[in-house]
């Protein structure tokens, strides 16, 4: 009877292992589209809205409400505020905490003045502004325009067509706020990305496609004097250099 | 009386004992084997409305994780992408604009419901865990989320159990990474006692403390 109740009990081991299967090691992976279980689900699964998740109090079924006109959501600095706010701007490093609600009407939130398109930067650009604009450009903008502002980014090499390059005279002709309203509300096939690129954010990208567009226009005088040496060190001379980078 | 118990009685308490340990200790096994997020979360894959690719986007693409959760920096939440930021590259007139695989984005665009994403990592309703506080501070997406560029389907790759939790809120050194890397899949550190140095002294540097009282993350 013993011999009887020891294979059983190997039997079912077995049974059970080879049905629930190894932890996820790398000789065996488990893989599973099985939602996970969740074996004490005490107040594991709350009755609260939790960020982009359904609700079925609100008759559209979403949790996530846009904000009513008028107000302003939480966080957020409100729009009387626009001077503390654009001097918090100037000041700005990493980690990036000025987060500026965009319902104002001013310069800084439409880059027009009256109904012309204004140029300058609503704050003082530091190096901090560029290194962040770089970093926004090359997170948000870099896929379609690329590294250089060429419009040759990664995406035009899989069928996007109509990507501008910032390099053309138009775009380094435009207005800075023009260049801004672009990345808010987009223009021709590109939709805006006012939704992803807070208000600081924005201007600092402007600024560093002005970097960009003086980069890829640049001649040996826009070279400090003391760096000068070291480029021609390693080119034949100065005249050379210039209508390379043209 | 002295008959009243069988001579075989005397083995009795040693048989029920015995018979206690075979059968309970593959019970225990099993529980502690199994009843655990290590079995239980790791792995899940399920199938998503949209076969996304973060192996393309990512490593073929060299996209920037933000591009699509754009606010995991100043967020509690690290968000999904709005429709939009699909429909950036692939709208009419663009990158796939007709493939059958993107039939989900183009009816959450044209009628504005969102795309029924689903959910991989759920943290337990009372667990408080903040994206923008540990990316801000050295801790990569890769460090939980494992190599999502590698993954064409995303699958969990980590327990989130508390106590692999705690291993890192005791001992950040061994995860913390540079400020620049936070977002970067490919970076690892050349070996452990590199992690180790880079990581104490960023934990320095910047007064690393995380919280390993309860009130921590249950608040």
């Amino acid at each position: 009877m013993v011999r009887y109740f020891l294979f059983l009990l190997v039997l079912i081991t077995i049974l059970i292992v080879s049905i629930a299967g190894l932890r996820d090691y790398s000789f065996l992976p488990h893989k599973t589209k099985r939602p996970p279980i969740e074996i004490f689900p005490d107040m594991v699964r709350q009755a609260k809205v939790k960020a982009q998740s359904p609700s079925d109090f609100y008759a559209d079924g979403r949790g996530a409400r846009s904000h009513v006109d008028g107000t302003v959501p939480v966080g957020y600095s409100a729009p009387e505020s626009s001077a503390q706010a654009s001097e918090g701007v100037a000041t700005m490093g990493s980690p990036y905490n000025v987060v500026i609600f965009s319902g104002k009407q001013d310069y800084a939130d439409t880059g027009k003045v009256g109904t012309n398109w204004g140029n300058g930067l609503p704050f003082n650009a530091t190096m901090a502004t560029l290194e962040r604009g770089r970093e926004r450009y090359q997170i948000q903008c870099a896929v379609c325009h690329g590294a250089t502002g060429g419009g040759n980014g990664i995406a035009t090499k899989y069928g996007l067509v109509g990507v501008a390059s910032f390099n053309q005279q138009r775009i380094r002709e435009m207005n800075d706020g023009e260049i801004y309203n672009t990345i808010v509300n987009g223009k021709n096939s590109m939709l805006g990305y006012g939704s992803v690129i807070q208000v600081p954010d924005r201007w600092a990208i402007v600024a560093y496609i002005r970097a960009l567009q003086r980069s890829q226009n640049a001649t040996i005088n826009d070279v400090p004097a003391t760096e000068r040496t070291a480029l021609t060190g390693t080119n034949a001379s100065a005249s050379t250099i210039a209508p390379a980078k043209q | 009386m002295s008959n009243f118990f069988p001579k075989w009685a005397n083995w009795l308490p040693l048989q029920l004992l015995v018979c206690g340990l075979v059968i309970g200790a593959p019970i225990t096994l099993g529980i502690w084997y199994y009843f655990t997020p290590k079995y239980t979360r790791v792995g899940y894959q399920p199938d998503q409305p949209v076969p996304f690719s973060h192996s393309l986007h990512v490593k073929q693409l060299g996209m920037d994780c933000r591009y699509c959760h754009s606010f995991v920096e100043v967020a509690g939440h690290s968000n999904l992408p709005a429709t939009q930021t699909c429909i950036n590259c692939h709208g009419q007139g663009r990158i796939l604009p007709n493939s059958p695989r993107l039939a989900a984005v183009r009816d959450s665009w044209e009628t504005g419901q969102p795309i029924p994403w689903v959910q991989i990592h759920r943290l337990p309703d009372y667990a408080y865990f903040n994206h923008a506080v540990h990316v801000n501070r050295g801790v990569s997406c890769y460090s939980c989320h494992g190599a999502v560029n590698e993954m064409s389907v995303v699958y969990e790759a980590e327990s989130l159990s508390m106590k692999w939790c705690l291993d890192c809120h005791r001992a950040p050194e061994n995860f913390l990474r540079p400020p620049s890397e936070i977002f970067n899949m490919n970076w690892h550190p050349a070996s452990s006692s590199e992690q180790r140095e880079l990581g104490t002294k960023f934990k320095e540097e910047w007064k690393i403390n995380p919280p390993v009282s309860c009130g921590g993350c249950h608040h």
